[in-house]
């Protein structure tokens, strides 16, 4: 279970370029929940899974995975807990190694790593038992490196590298943006399939109102460093890809509103 | 002969260069100019020790130490600091010159009439022959050169199959990764600069082993012999790419080494030609460089010639 108190982080504060990339933000997420972050661009939701993964650390409030606030420990000590998915292929895995030796480094995820052989008999025969059901033919390619293999094997397999011990928090940051539509969808189902047979819980951020209105049993929209909507259960299975697209439109108005009432104001009154 | 076993000795003795400029520069994908005070040092800390009769295999331990510290500095300044990795480089080996000549208390000392770790040859040779040498195919071969030699071979050996085991265990691969893709390790639980700490300190300590041997076999030590020396091993891994021409891990070690052993004999060659040793260094920096960017004009031409 994750919980976050009060999470707030600005980058460059006092300057010109101050962002105020998450404000005080606070979020239940339940065990073996699967919640989707949607928002525009620059609406925090990459930077709030970010946050929750070590990348930075926040100016102030905690992050409770299992009761343990891991807000002040450092991105590889969370990692023991918490599996990763990025947006490009290319960060997920190490393009020189093989598919073995990336699949080895993930199985020990968080844990002590000593000097035994990385590629042991065994490990290649359960290496290739959790290929098989990616159905890709990874699994008679074990020795092959990961510079060879398409954008989506990559992210399947970063996938299943992530899942490959079973993590307490798995974040999917927009992990089948880079994807062509065909792939995309492979790596959607396959994110389904880890996530619910595992019992994962998980945090997926995506542009996709398809993929938003379609995955997971929670939604969050974000906006300014701020939850806006959180919609869950009944709520949650209702909602539409037409319905976001809606409540996106909704914010936009509302941007477009200040502006347009300050020039107003200032015509009349200065 | 005696030339060519020196040649060989003295290439084999660069090999542990060559294996910490692979760490470096292959592993971590930056040239480590740290190597050229560490070797020093390592020669420094030998020689001078050994001057004050400490025994010989001790003091190359000493230098390994003292060569993973220089190593370990330069990773402290690189990852906690944020500064440049060659910058941290550069800043290190500077501090080192100047360490050099405290270690040593002046600018070179001389090993003439001490003991080194190849008197451990000596034995060998008096049970070989009574004479100081004996012959191959009607060469004389002087007997400790020789053994210098096969000393030199099983050493190398050694450390190729000890880095070999090292890069297959999970430490050796999450050290692998970090120089791959530091990211992506770093999400999978790996302290990435602890890692390259312990991959500079061990690069920095083999190259510094190598300086305490090549001290120890020429028989002196002097504040100046570091100069070129990444040069050198840059140019013995290259050369060893090229040919094994295999990505596999054991391959690019023995390529490594075998590249040390091939790039000393052609110097060798070189110099018994009549080339001048002062245009030595220049003639390895063009060599690197046409190395670095042949390839890669030769492959754009190709493409050229296709589309034509």
């Amino acid at each position: 279970m994750l919980s976050i108190k009060n999470l707030s982080k600005t980058f460059h504060p006092g300057t010109v370029n101050e962002v105020k990339v998450l404000q005080d933000i606070c979020c239940l997420v339940e065990e073996g929940s699967f919640v989707v972050l949607v928002g525009s661009n620059g609406s925090g939701k990459s930077s709030l899974l970010n946050a929750i993964a070590g990348v930075f650390y926040c100016d102030s409030g905690q992050i409770l995975l299992d009761g343990r606030n891991i807000a002040r420990l450092p991105e590889h000590r969370r990692a023991a807990w918490i599996g990763r998915v990025f947006q490009n292929p290319f960060t997920g895995t190490a393009p020189g190694m093989s598919i073995a030796e990336n699949l080895s480094l993930a199985s020990k995820r968080g844990g002590r790593r000593g000097l035994g052989p990385a590629l042991s008999a065994a490990a290649l025969a359960d290496f290739r038992e959790k290929l098989r059901p990616l159905n890709m033919g990874l699994e008679d390619r074990l020795h092959s490196p990961i510079g060879k293999l398409s954008g989506g094997q990559r992210q399947a397999l970063t996938l299943l590298m992530a899942s490959l011990r079973k993590p307490r928090l798995l974040l999917l940051d927009e992990h089948t943006a880079a994807l062509d539509p065909t792939t995309a969808a492979r790596v959607v189902h396959l994110t389904g399939e880890i996530v619910r047979n595992g019992g994962i819980t998980a945090m997926m951020v995506t542009h996709s109102m398809q993929q938003a209105a379609r995955m997971g049993d929670r939604l969050l929209m974000l906006h300014r460093g701020k939850i806006i909507h959180d919609f869950s259960g009944q709520e949650k299975q209702q909602l539409k890809a037409a319905d976001m697209a809606g409540l996106f439109e909704e914010v936009r108005k509302k941007e477009l509103i200040d502006p347009a009432a300050a020039r107003l104001l200032q015509s009349r009154y200065v | 002969m005696t030339l060519l076993i020196g040649a060989l000795t003295v290439g084999l003795i660069l090999a542990l260069l060559a294996l910490g400029t692979y760490i470096s520069f292959r592993i971590f994908h930056f040239p480590d100019i740290t190597a050229e005070g560490s070797l020093t040092l390592g020669a420094a800390v030998s020689a001078s020790l050994i001057v004050m009769h400490v025994n010989p295999l001790l003091t190359c331990l000493m230098a390994f130490f003292a060569g993973s510290l220089a190593g370990i500095c330069t990773a402290i300044i690189h990852t906690r600091f944020k500064i440049n990795g060659l910058l941290s480089g550069i800043l290190v080996m500077t501090a080192l010159y100047t360490v050099n000549l405290h270690v040593m208390g002046k600018s070179n000392v001389s090993l003439s009439n001490t003991p080194s770790v190849f008197s451990v040859c000596q034995p060998g040779i008096a049970c070989f022959s009574d004479q100081s040498g004996f012959r191959v195919l009607g060469w004389f071969v002087n007997g400790m050169e020789f053994f210098m030699l096969i000393f030199n071979l099983l050493l190398i050996v050694g450390f190729t199959l000890l880095l070999f085991w090292f890069f297959r265990t999970n430490t050796g691969t999450a050290m692998r990764a970090t120089g791959d893709n530091q990211q992506m390790i770093r999400a999978l639980g790996v302290d990435t600069s602890l890692m390259i700490m312990l991959g500079l300190g061990l690069s920095n300590g083999l190259i510094a082993l190598s300086g305490a041997l090549l001290a120890q076999y020429q028989g002196f030590s002097d504040v100046q012999m570091g100069i070129g020396m990444l040069v050198w091993g840059l140019a013995s891994v290259i050369i060893g790419d090229a040919l094994v021409d295999s990505k596999s891990l054991g391959f690019l070690l023995t390529g490594a080494v075998l590249g040390s052993v091939i790039f000393r004999l052609l110097v060798a060659v070189a110099l018994q030609w009549g080339l001048d040793p002062n245009d030595l260094k220049l003639i390895t920096a063009v060599f690197v460089l046409a190395a670095l960017v042949l390839p890669g004009m030769i492959g754009k031409m190709k493409k050229k010639g296709g589309a034509c």
